[in-house]
């Protein structure tokens, strides 16, 4: 359903056709440096380095200086972490400081493995 | 239930539709044009410039149309580029929808004059982890409009946003700064919303826009679908506040009337001939161009051949023609009128004269005055003919068509074409004088010819009438209106002590008129002829007299004959006796005849 996978390929290049052992491809959109966007990025790296050591690696766009990349992925909430690889892709929108939504958007096991 | 709520909220803005203020006087509230047909007009100059406009609809009726027509014809003819945001379809969707409107979006986007850009957002897809905003819409928004200069933005359908996203509150608080935002950078902006079951829209997108709502509606009634647009609110500025119809034909979208709400069209002091020389004098020298001419009458009255003429006599002037049926086809038109001698033909053929039928039930009221939109775009005739408008009265009640006839009639007027209407009177026998036309539309019309059809002695004629002629002496004469082989012509009617008489009943009393008048001359004539005869008579008598007495004198000159030759012999005797006795000398023979001729 969602077209984000192609347009973008070109501009941002896909680590997970470099890097193979990469299972977590997240791409994290963000606006500046606004509060919610800031907790964002702190939440983000926090929870994979607890949940997905070594398997994760995050893309952080700025829509403020790259606005022409919101089509891709149809952002319009921002923060927005979209979770590119494993397919499908998922969306999680806020500041990311509801532990439990992220890993459940993530399609994580609680456990952590 | 659901024109309760709007009722309300058009309260507030209540100023008539026919109020005397010509719009744009005293309006400090500066507005942006659409150049939709129509809808200028009824808004007095179009959306409020710089402002969010709310165009609220069920699905289907529209809204996205006629965002996308503000648009095309902003960046097109005002030249103000816009920006197309579209939550529900993909931009080539959009593209392709409006394609054959003649709105080319990829072409117009390549040439910098539009920016679309679909937002698509799966529910389904999404989990909410915390605080956010919508600054990532803010910052493409912002680009585009940036990208073109953007002067116009439409937001269709914003509120999928409220559905899509979760927590509503922080959606609703952003949707209020965005509106805010749109306002500060001076974008003009319509935003759709899906008619709700009792707020205007589902999701109460009105409440963030307070200067313009404008509500379409799609309803069926009777089979025929119809689309409405109300202005529901206009700030600061008047508006119709009726529900005008409106259609979307291969131009894109026509709201009806597209003409004024103010009677404000010139007057032309120019007459123009309806062919008809009798009719002309009638009318005190034919109708004013740009009027409208009604001519009503029973069935089979003439009025469509009287059209026709008129049709003709403008072509005949090198002007453009428009013949509207609403009954009979082209090809049956103009045999029908040829027969009586009117050639719409070489009209046609030379280009000065257009014909369409429409059967009046082939659409929607609607769709006629749409139709009729086209065609006066297409061929700009100097006269129209709507022939058989009662006819429409089959697919709308009579207020319906009134409506729809004062909306034609005030599209031509506006154009200064001059009209003309036949309809049908349902004059019956008992009718006094059908001047109560059926359509009610005569107030509306500047003349009104009636055609009327009398009865009598087993024979049915017609009779013209000049019933109304605004700005012209006009006869009062009741005229008979005959059809001959070289088009309609006008009789004098005869009028005597036994009343108006037409057809046979004036040819016979006409016969009488000239018996009675030959009988008097045949009296001289056979009085003459009496006096020559006894002349004659005088003449053989004098003839026979002088004839007698011719006879009588030559009786008498044969007996003096007689008489001398038989003196002769005894005077002869007596002087052949004297000679023998050598008696007197011989007598002289006249006088001797003398005394016997006495």
């Amino acid at each position: 359903m969602m077209s984000g996978h192609s347009d973008e390929s070109q501009d941002v290049p896909d680590p997970a056709t470099g890097n193979p052992a990469v299972e977590y491809y997240l791409r994290l959109y963000v606006a500046g440096q606004s509060p919610n966007c800031v907790r964002a990025v702190d939440n983000l790296t926090r929870l994979c380095e607890e949940h997905l050591p070594g398997q994760y690696r995050i893309e952080l766009i700025d829509l403020v200086e790259n606005p022409t990349l919101a089509r891709g992925d149809e952002i319009v909430a921002v923060p927005t972490l979209v979770r590119r690889l494993p397919p499908p892709p998922r969306k999680i929108i806020g500041d990311l400081s509801q532990t439990e939504n992220v890993l459940a958007g993530l399609q994580l096991p609680e456990a952590g493995g | 239930m659901t024109e309760a709520s709007a009722a309300t909220t058009t309260g507030s803005a209540g100023t008539s539709g026919g109020s005397a203020t010509p719009p744009g006087s005293g309006s400090a509230l500066p507005k942006a044009p659409t150049g939709i047909r129509g809808l200028d007009e009824i808004t007095g100059g179009g959306l409020p410039r710089g402002r969010p406009t709310l165009v609220a609809g069920a699905s289907g009726c529209g809204k996205t149309l006629l965002g996308v027509e503000f648009l095309v014809r902003g960046a097109l003819e005002f030249g103000e580029p816009g920006v197309l945001v579209s939550f529900e379809e993909s931009a080539s969707d959009v593209a392709a929808n409006v394609a054959s409107l003649g709105f080319d979006l990829e072409r117009m986007q390549a040439d910098g004059q539009l920016v679309v850009d679909s937002i698509h957002i799966d529910p389904g897809e999404i989990v909410e982890a915390g605080a956010f905003d919508l600054e990532g819409l803010f910052l493409r928004l912002g680009f585009a409009v940036d990208s073109v200069k953007a002067k116009r933005v439409v937001l269709d359908t914003v509120e999928v946003l409220l559905t899509a996203l979760p927590h509503e509150a922080v959606v609703r608080g952003e949707l209020g700064r965005l509106f805010r935002w749109l306002k500060d950078r001076g974008l003009t902006t319509i935003v759709t919303g899906e008619r709700g079951k009792e707020e205007l829209t589902r999701h109460g997108i009105e409440e963030y826009v307070s200067d313009c709502v404008i509500l379409l509606d799609q309803r069926v009634s009777e089979e025929l679908s119809t689309r409405r647009l109300r202005i529901v609110k206009y700030r600061g500025a008047t508006h119709g506040t009726n529900e005008y119809p409106f259609l979307i034909n291969e131009r894109g979208l026509v709201v009806l009337p597209v003409t004024s709400l103010y009677l404000a069209y010139e007057a032309s002091p120019e007459r123009v001939s309806t062919g008809l020389p009798r009719l002309d004098h009638m009318l005190g020298g034919g109708v004013y161009r740009g009027t409208a001419v009604l001519i009503s009458g029973g069935s089979g009255s003439g009025k469509t051949i009287i059209a026709a003429q008129m049709a003709a006599a403008a072509c005949g002037r090198g002007e453009k023609a428009l013949f509207v049926s609403f009954e009979e086809s082209p090809a049956q038109l103009v045999r029908d009128v040829a027969s009586v001698g009117v050639d719409l033909r070489r009209w046609v053929d030379g280009g000065l004269l257009r014909l369409s039928a429409r059967p009046a039930t082939a659409s929607g009221l609607e769709s006629h005055l749409a139709d009729l939109v086209g065609l006066l775009d297409e061929s700009e005739p100097a006269l129209v003919v709507l022939d058989g408008v009662m006819g429409l009265g089959q697919v709308g009640s009579l207020a319906q068509v009134r409506l729809t006839v004062t909306r034609q009639l005030a599209m031509l007027k506006s154009r200064g074409i001059t009209a003309v209407l036949t309809t049908l009177t349902d004059a019956g026998p008992g009718a006094t004088l059908g001047e109560t036309s059926g359509l009610v539309v005569s107030s509306l019309v500047d003349s009104w010819l009636l055609l009327r059809n009398v009865e009598t002695n087993g024979e049915r004629n017609r009779l013209l009438f000049v019933l109304k002629s605004r700005g012209s002496a006009h006869s009062n004469q009741v005229r008979e209106f005959v059809l001959t082989d070289t088009g309609a012509q006008l009789l004098d009617v005869y009028v005597g002590a036994g009343g108006v008489l037409t057809g046979t009943a004036r040819l016979s009393q006409e016969t009488a008129d000239r018996v009675a008048a030959g009988r008097r001359g045949l009296d001289v004539e056979r009085r003459r002829r009496v006096l020559h005869e006894h002349n004659a008579q005088v003449e053989a008598q004098i003839a026979e007299l002088r004839r007698q007495l011719a006879d009588e004198a030559a009786e008498v000159e044969q007996f003096a004959a007689e008489l001398d030759q038989e003196h002769g012999v005894s005077a002869d005797a007596r002087v052949t006796m004297a000679r023998q006795r050598w008696a007197d000398p011989p007598p002289n023979r006249s006088a001797a005849a003398e005394p016997g001729g006495a």
